[in-house]
């Protein structure tokens, strides 16, 4: 039984959302000051899927303030969650799926410091933590559901079930999530915050809703007018966000939806430093990509225009 | 023109699909199967993916290894939310889930989350995804897998993605009122449930296999159909289609 009161107390949320301040004004800054944001402790759910719109400059801003005692929760967990492993943030991580895909094999990572009991790993199925964000979303700490009846997932986060009033019959009552912050990316925002989501929107506007604070990364900042023009694309209103930042390839080298294609052969090259020195592979990697670059733009330079450009090109052929 | 180990698992998991129905898939061989069996008996299969993608038209040599990426969205009709896609299949509308290799046992249950003991494992494995909830959620199951006797298991260590639970009507005592497991298909033949026990039954060897090979390859006992059949070898416009979508053999081995 690893869940924790916290994450489905409803009313305390309520509250903590009632005190906050939900200007229009601009929430526009650095990278810096948005993950400044974040206290030891925290439960952070990061947006995305897999090597889908990650919030990867957001975690990478994190990890440079040396964070601990954080929980990470995401849909499907990719290398970010190894980098909160073995960069010692984080010490638990919820999730339903943990690797990088099939051609990647399982994540010595997640073996290592799972296998040994040094990180508490919370597996819900994939509708289960989705639900989980959506029960916060909407306020309420818990929504009936049908799946992982019978399972023995039930027991691993402590699920317990209810009797429909109606019916009778046994549902699943999946427990609220409300993370203290939400980690996002998206494709263009305004500098209220007002955010645009092009292709799957994930579960991001549910994470949204759910956090306490919330922070976005965008890769375009656009005039509040380009977004007024399109209100219907908007999937998170200003007054959910607490801090935005301008952030051009912040998921890079996972993919955003018609901006770049990800780099499987990145992800292969990171995998080898594993398969070769473990846990060491990932520090060595941290080393070189997230403490050593001191701005963002100076990670993206590891990789070199050329790549980001094509990255940029394969977007656009899948995408129209 | 002869098959790998994959493209007999897509081949006759396509085979297994109606048209004119909804399949929701997993990436890798169950999406091969599903991709065929629209451009053979089925085009007017409708499909969707986990990370909330429907009515895609894949790009040949472009298939995705993600269900989460912009291959996976080619030319889709729809792109809903992750949670919003599950309830698709919770609302009942998915006539089959289509899902791939795992640890399984003699009631179809899955485990993809640890061998050993739960709290500390021998090795943990990457988690449920979407497997427990396409099991639980959608009219019917099929998984695709290759036949091995660590997968092949009395009793799983642990239950991930629910078959049949305990066997006999247990899946629908502990609350799972729709569903189960129809298939398992694997490349050594294909399995069905028997209807009181709910045990694995063989239905049907491919082309070359034998009982006593199934058996051996097994960790439990195997029930065999009194109407065992034989299946049609891959035919050469099968085997075409698959190759001219993965042309650079990715998926099909």
């Amino acid at each position: 039984m690893t869940i924790s009161p916290r994450e489905h107390d409803f009313h305390a949320a309520r509250r903590r959302l009632e005190a906050k301040p939900k200007s229009a004004r601009s929430k526009l800054g650095s990278l810096e000051d948005a993950v400044a944001r974040v206290e030891d402790g925290d439960h952070l759910a990061l947006g995305g899927c897999l090597y889908s719109r990650t919030p990867l400059a957001l975690v990478w801003a994190l990890l440079r303030r040396r964070p601990r005692g954080l929980t990470f929760s995401r849909n499907l967990m990719c290398y970010e969650g190894e980098w909160g492993m073995v960069s010692g943030a984080v010490d638990k991580v919820v999730t339903s799926w943990m690797g990088i895909g099939l051609p990647w094999g399982l994540s010595r990572i997640q073996r290592e410091f799972v296998e040994s009991g040094r990180v508490a790993f919370e597996e819900w199925s994939h509708l289960g933590l989705g639900l989980r964000y959506r029960a916060a979303a909407m306020g309420v700490p818990f929504l009936p559901s049908l799946t992982m009846l019978g399972s023995d997932l039930m027991d691993v986060g402590g699920s317990r079930t209810i009797q429909c009033p109606y019916t009778g019959q046994t549902l699943h009552a999946v427990p609220a999530l409300f993370p203290e912050v939400a980690l996002l990316h998206v494709q263009r925002a305004d500098r209220l915050g007002n955010c645009q989501i092009d292709g799957y929107p994930h579960m991001d506007a549910d994470i949204a809703r759910a956090a306490a604070t919330v922070l976005v990364t965008a890769e375009e900042i656009v005039p509040e007018d380009e977004i007024r023009a399109h209100p219907d694309r908007t999937v998170i209103p200003g007054f959910m966000v607490d801090a935005l930042a301008h952030v051009p390839y912040g998921s890079y080298p996972h993919e955003c939806y018609g901006a770049y294609d990800a780099e499987p052969d990145h992800f292969t090259a990171y995998v080898d430093g594993i398969l070769q020195r473990g846990a060491a592979g990932v520090a060595d990697y941290l080393e070189k990509y997230v403490y050593a670059p001191s701005r963002h733009s100076d990670y993206l330079a590891l990789f070199g225009d050329t790549r980001m450009t094509d990255a940029a090109a394969r977007a656009r052929m899948l995408t129209t | 023109m002869s098959a790998t180990v994959n493209e007999l698992l897509a081949v006759m998991g396509a085979r297994e699909l109606r048209d004119d129905t909804t399949v929701f898939t997993g990436v890798g061989a169950p999406m091969m199967a599903s991709v065929l069996a629209q451009r053979t008996h089925a085009p007017r299969l409708t499909m969707m993916v986990e990370g909330g993608v429907i009515g895609p038209m894949w790009k040949p040599g472009e298939l995705p290894i993600s269900t989460n990426e912009m291959r996976a969205a080619y030319r889709a009709q729809m792109l809903p939310g992750i949670s919003d896609a599950f309830l698709l299949a919770q609302r009942g509308f998915f006539d089959v889930g289509f899902i791939g290799g795992a640890q399984i046992d003699r009631h179809g249950n899955l485990n993809t989350s640890a061998i050993g003991s739960y709290a500390r494992p021998k090795v943990r494995l990457p988690g449920s995804g979407g497997a427990n909830d396409i099991i639980s959620l959608c009219r019917e199951v099929m998984i695709l897998t290759v036949h091995e006797k660590r997968r092949f298991t009395e009793r799983v260590d642990f239950v991930t993605s629910p078959g049949y639970l305990d066997g006999g009507d247990s899946r629908r005592r502990r609350g799972l009122l729709f569903g189960g497991v129809s298939r398992v298909i694997t490349n050594l033949g294909i399995f069905g449930f028997e209807a009181e026990s709910r045990r694995m039954q063989l239905l049907a060897l491919h082309p070359g296999a034998t009982v006593e090979q199934v058996q051996e390859n097994t960790g439990f006992e195997v029930l065999v159909s009194p109407s065992l059949t034989t299946t049609t070898p891959p035919t050469d416009e099968e085997l075409g289609i698959l190759r001219m979508l993965d042309p650079r053999r990715q998926f099909i081995g």
